[in-house]
Order: structure tokens, then sequence, then C-alpha cells
């Protein structure tokens, strides 16, 4: 934990607000504490002013959790409030981020933020045989009212409904536009099509069947989920890692990251029609999952990150084919973004549409391409930071066009610097075990992490039993703060740049679904 | 732009020969696919990819197919993008409670005669995610299945297994 604060803001730094609050014992690796109602209204003050920002907001029977990351200290913490009465303060109501995620605990835990503008349901459609699955459980009563589309008033107004099927090879989820001859005047999102209820399958699973779980919640992002699910066991246990295997994680996470950088620079040229690039790219991709298959048995790299390490080395070609790799791609790369760079028909398209203002970017807490396209710096590789990035070297670019040319950029600088990053890892892979043992010392413990994926920060929250098993998990995909952003990208564009606009954005649904 | 399409025109193609059609699905059809049913449908199909509530793992491989070196539509398959369009309903995903009805629909706006296959382990059993009180199960729980391509997700080189095998089924007599 960094222990330096320093005052830049008239607020109080959020250590301080939380000091006089109970800390609650083998969290890991950052403090929880026990609020009252009245420190939780301040911690929401706090979100609203943007002297911290919203990282989670989860519960369970009885309890609310707010975990919260502040960028000036770097300070991350989990402010935990009892609800006897099945109530929290609504954080929603003031900060709007919120919102969604408060639904959601409604929905499946069964507590009701107090004061809250919106009351609809958002995860449960009504077609579950239980409500809120993760609070006190009871047989569904009765159907669900329809849900209410927010209103559009005005003349001239016409509504589009699409999804949750969709035209292309992609995720379901409803779209509701309203607009007013080709502009579109309101986007609502409805999701929750592909709710699985990870979160309850997670409950009571081994150590083993919750990484291949939590490894599953967005199957493009597999590497990040279950990064920052070992991570959370390994901080809850206390285990240290070992050296290689923390740099062999850092490989397949890059690789991860470009493959899916690379599709989705590839389909967002493709939705403005060219669909030249998409070819080109999707070329590149298919070569990135053939040397991850290569290296370590899995196109996707699915279950190759454990809790205590990761399951197997890279064999002995390994470094020869992402060698290979790596050269290949700075051969047939550069040509694409030159490509793209000089296409006028293109930018056309892409310079201005979907712009998303900076200052939302910031209040929603925004993160990945997305977040750091509007100019806001964070990575969660540089903070808070995890091994081996804290000795590679990497530039996190930053944007602040905030538009779909400026997410295509950034994807661009990023997958050129993961390039980078696997070069150097394989320069300096240090020897030695790639997996360990878990400490597991048989008392119940909590452990954290956060973990860049190639979408944004995922985050893991880990409750461990007495046994072992897993008690509690909360996997929170960094969608949840990209999703609401895109009904704003959208406003004043033309319903047919909706594609683009979302293809920039490429918000996970089954991460978000849970 | 020039450059790269000559440069193309100069290089080896991509494409990977095309795999043998997976036994066991042939297997499967025969048991399930009536014969008129096959005459009927010709040889070039229309794919309608349904997400009925998969972690997309199986998407991007379906995605996959499309690419320069799966190059899907050299057998005369294709993806559409309505089921009033397609002859084959091609199924992800644990179905989940909140997608049931959307696949029902989607089903029965699928002209006969049509086949569904249900690609992934989730689309076999649930996979994973099976006993979840948001899951039905299998995609044969919802709508009738003609083959299942197994995999957590499958590979291009098996979907396309699998998926020669239904042009190779409609062949045979």
């Amino acid at each position: 934990m960094n222990t330096k604060i320093q005052h830049t803001s008239h607020a109080p730094a959020l250590r301080n607000v939380l000091e006089a609050s109970q800390l609650i014992g083998g969290h890991r690796p950052w403090p929880r504490v026990v609020v009252t109602p009245e420190l939780w209204n301040t911690l929401t003050k706090g979100l609203v002013d943007g002297a911290w920002t919203l990282l989670g907001l989860w519960g369970e029977a009885g309890w609310v959790h707010l975990a919260l990351h502040e960028a000036a200290t770097g300070l991350i913490a989990v402010a935990s409030l009892p609800c006897p009465n099945e109530r929290f303060p609504s954080v929603g109501g003031a900060h709007p981020p919120a919102q969604r995620l408060e639904r959601a605990i409604a929905d499946l835990v069964g507590l009701q933020p107090v004061d809250a503008p919106d009351s609809r349901p958002w995860l449960d459609h009504g077609r579950w045989p239980l409500r809120h699955p993760l609070g006190m459980a009871t047989r569904a009563t009765g159907a669900m009212p329809p849900y209410r589309f927010l209103p559009a008033e005005g003349e001239s107004l016409h509504q589009i409904p699409v999804g949750p099927v969709h035209a292309g090879i992609i995720e379901p989820g409803h779209f509701r536009f309203t607009a007013n001859g080709e502009a579109v005047v309101r986007l609502e999102e409805r999701l929750g099509y592909v709710h699985k209820g990870i979160e309850s399958l997670l409950a009571g699973a081994t150590l083993e069947r919750a990484a291949r779980l939590v490894g599953r919640v967005s199957g493009d992002s597999t590497v990040a989920y279950a990064l920052a699910f070992a991570r959370a066991a390994e901080a809850a246990t206390e285990t240290d890692t070992p050296d290689r295997a923390h740099w062999l994680r850092a490989l397949m996470a890059e690789l991860e990251r470009l493959a899916n950088h690379l599709g989705d620079i590839g389909a967002i040229c493709n939705d403005a029609a060219f669909a030249l690039m998409l070819a080109h790219c999707a070329v590149l991709r298919e070569q990135v999952l053939r040397a991850s298959a290569a290296c370590f048995g899995h196109r996707l790299l699915m279950d190759c990150i454990v809790p205590g390490g990761v399951v197997a080395d890279l064999p002995a070609d390994g470094a020869k084919v992402l060698r290979a790799l790596v050269a290949e791609l700075r051969r047939r790369f550069p040509p694409l973004i030159e490509l793209y760079d000089n296409t006028a028909s293109l930018q056309d398209r892409t310079v201005g549409t979907g712009f998303v203002r900076p200052a939302l970017i910031q209040q929603f807490g925004c993160g990945g391409p997305i977040g750091r396209a509007g100019g806001r710096v964070f990575d969660a590789r540089r903070q808070p930071g995890y091994p081996p990035y804290e000795q590679l070297k990497f530039e996190a670019p930053v944007r602040t066009d905030s538009d779909v040319n400026g997410r295509v950029w950034l994807r661009i600088s990023e997958a050129q610097q993961s390039l980078v990053l696997v070069e150097q890892i394989l320069e300096r892979l240090p020897p030695g075990p790639v997996r360990g043992k878990l400490n597991l010392s048989g008392q119940p413990s909590e452990g954290m992490a956060l973990v860049e994926g190639f979408r944004g920060d995922v985050l893991v929250w880990l409750r461990l039993a007495a046994d072992g098993t897993v008690a509690r998990c909360h996997p929170r995909d960094p969608s949840w703060f990209q999703w609401p952003l895109l009904e704003a990208a959208i406003e004043g564009n033309i319903v047919a740049d909706f594609p683009l606009c979302n293809k920039s954005f490429n918000g996970s649904y089954s991460g978000h679904d849970l | 732009m020039r450059k790269l399409l000559f440069q193309n025109l100069l290089r080896w193609p991509l494409t990977v020969a095309a795999p043998a059609p997976s036994k066991p699905a042939l297997a499967e059809l025969s048991a399930k696919v009536d014969r008129a049913a096959r005459q009927r449908l010709g040889r070039s199909l229309a794919i309608r990819e349904v997400d009925a509530g998969s972690c997309n793992g199986c998407e991007l491989e379906i995605h996959a197919l499309n690419n320069a070196y799966y190059d899907l539509e050299r057998f005369g398959l294709h993806f559409v993008a309505s089921p009033r369009h397609a002859d084959v309903l091609l199924v992800t995903g644990p179905v989940t409670a909140n997608m049931r009805e959307a696949l029902e629909r989607t089903y029965h706006a699928t002209p006969d005669p049509k086949w569904v296959v249900a690609v992934g382990d989730c689309g076999r059993d649930g996979g994973v995610f099976a006993g979840s009180y948001a899951c039905i199960g299998g995609v044969a729980e919802v709508i009738p299945v003609d083959l299942h391509i197994p995999g957590c997700p499958p590979n291009p080189i098996q979907l396309l297994e699998g998926l020669l095998a239904l042009l190779q089924f409609q062949k045979s007599p």
C-alpha cells in the first residue's frame, strides 16, 4: 500500500475519512472497513466531488460493499455498510455511475437503495425461478410487470428496438433508440440477457472450479479474469507466487491484449464498410492465437493461470515461436496503420463520431482504451500496479480526442506497446518454478485484485471460507463503467453510426451480466 | 491500399486445407435428420449465429471461421443477419433463462427445413454453468438440436469439421 498522502485538493484524503472506522482483519492487500450510514454518505459525496473513483459496489446478505480508488494517493479501500433493514443509502442518487450496480444489488441480494432515482430491475427479467439469489432467496411468484423504457418526448420521434439477438456474431443485449429522422435522440440499453448466475455458482466452489468459472466470466478476457482471481486468492492467503509465474502471466496478458486489439481495430473499420482492414487484422489476430496455442495449449489461453502460478511453463521452442510472431507483426502491422491513416473515406466515418466528454469519463471512472482515449490516465498495470510491470518499460498512451478515431489509435498504440512488452518479457524471463502451493491456513480470509485487461480494469473480490472454498466472490467487469457512456456517445449521431460507436467501445455483455 | 492489395496477389494463400468431416458429427446427423430435409436444403447453407448465454469465447472462434485461414465461404457456408434467411442456427451458451424466449422466437422465425447446431460444452449441457438458477442448460432443452460441436470453446478446425459434416451428409443419399 502506498502510504504517502498528498493533499492536492480541499477534500480530506480517503485515508483520513476512513481512519476512525473499524478495520476488518484478514482483508488483503488493501484495507476493508466497516462504516456508518453517515460515513457512507460522506464517501458518496467524495465520489461526487471527484476526490475518489468508484471501483465497485456489490452486496451480500445484510451488507453492501463499496470499493474506492483515490488516484492522488493510489489508495484503494473497501467500505462495508451493514444493512439490518435490507436497505442502504443510495450512492447512485448523487453519483450516476453507481445506479446500475445498485439495481443489480437489489435484484441479486434484495437490498434496496434508499432514494435511488431508478428502481427498475436490471439483471432480473422475471425469468428466474427465484428472487434475490445471493441474499434471502425466495421463490419467484407472479409475473414481473413489463420493463418501462425511459420516455423521450417531442414531435416526429420514432423508436427502433434492436436485439437481444443482433445481426452479427455478437453477444445479446437490447438497444432502444429514439430517433428524430436519422439523428439519435436517446439510446437506452437493456442488458442482463446473458446473466448466468456466476456469483451464485462461485459460492461454495473449490478454488479450482472457481478459477475455471471466473475465467469464463468474459471469454475474451479470460487471462485478465483468471489473473485477477489468482491474485485475489494469493492476496487472501498471503501466498508468494514464483517470480517466473508473474512474468509468464504478463506474457499471456499481453498476448490477450494484442489479439483483442487487433480484432477490434479490424472490426471497427469493418463497421465503416472497410472490410480490407478486417481481413488483414483477422489474419494477424489468428497468428497471435496460434502462437498462444503453440506456447500454452489454448488459443484463448483459458485455464492457463491458476491460484499459485501458471499451469505450464513455456515450452522449449516457445520463445522462438513468440519472437517469430513479434517479427511478423512488426512487418505486417505498420502497413495497416498506414492504411488507416491514409484512408480519408474511413476517417470521415471515425473522426468526431461517438464523442464522449472527458468529464463523463472521469466521473464514471471509465477504464481501458475508452478511458485513455478520453484523457483519463489510468492503467492498473501502473497503479496499483502488479509484478512484473514495475520492472518493464512501456508507455500507457493517453489521448484527448475521445471519439471513434481516438479509440482506434489508442488500440493501435497499445498493441504496439504489447509487442514491446512481449519482447522484454522474453528477454528477461527469470528462471525457476512456475507454480507454488497456496498457504491455506484454515482461517477465513479475504483478498482483492485489480488487473488491466484489454478492455480495462477487472476487479475481483474474494472471501475464502476456513476450508479453502469460496465463500463469496464478486468479479466486476470494466464494462459496468463503459456501457452507460455509450448512451452518451451516440447522442446526436446518426443511427447508422451506432455499430461504429458500439464496436469502438466493445463492451462485454457476459462480463457485465455475470 | 493498392500496394497492399497488389502484394497480396503475390503472396501464397493462407487458407488451410479442408479438414475431414467429423465422424461423430456424421453419426449424430444420420440418426436425426430425415432425408427429405436433406434434399431440400441444397449445398449452400446460410447460418444464423445465436448467442444464448455464452461467455463470448465461442463467438470469437466462430468469428475466426471467416478469416483467411479458415475461409468458411469457400464451402458454400455463410453467415446471415436474419433468421428469416437462415438454414442453420448455430447456437452457443448454456441457454440463460433471460435468453430462452429470444432463442425460441429466433427458432420459429427460421423457415423450415432448418438445422440447429449447438456449439461448445455449454451448448451441450450447460458446461461449467450447469446447475445455475439462471441457466436452462443445453440448447436441446429449449429447441431441437441436430448436431453438437463440443469444446470450450471449439477451435475453428473443430467447428469446420462439424459444419462440413452437415454438407457431407447432404451429399450422401
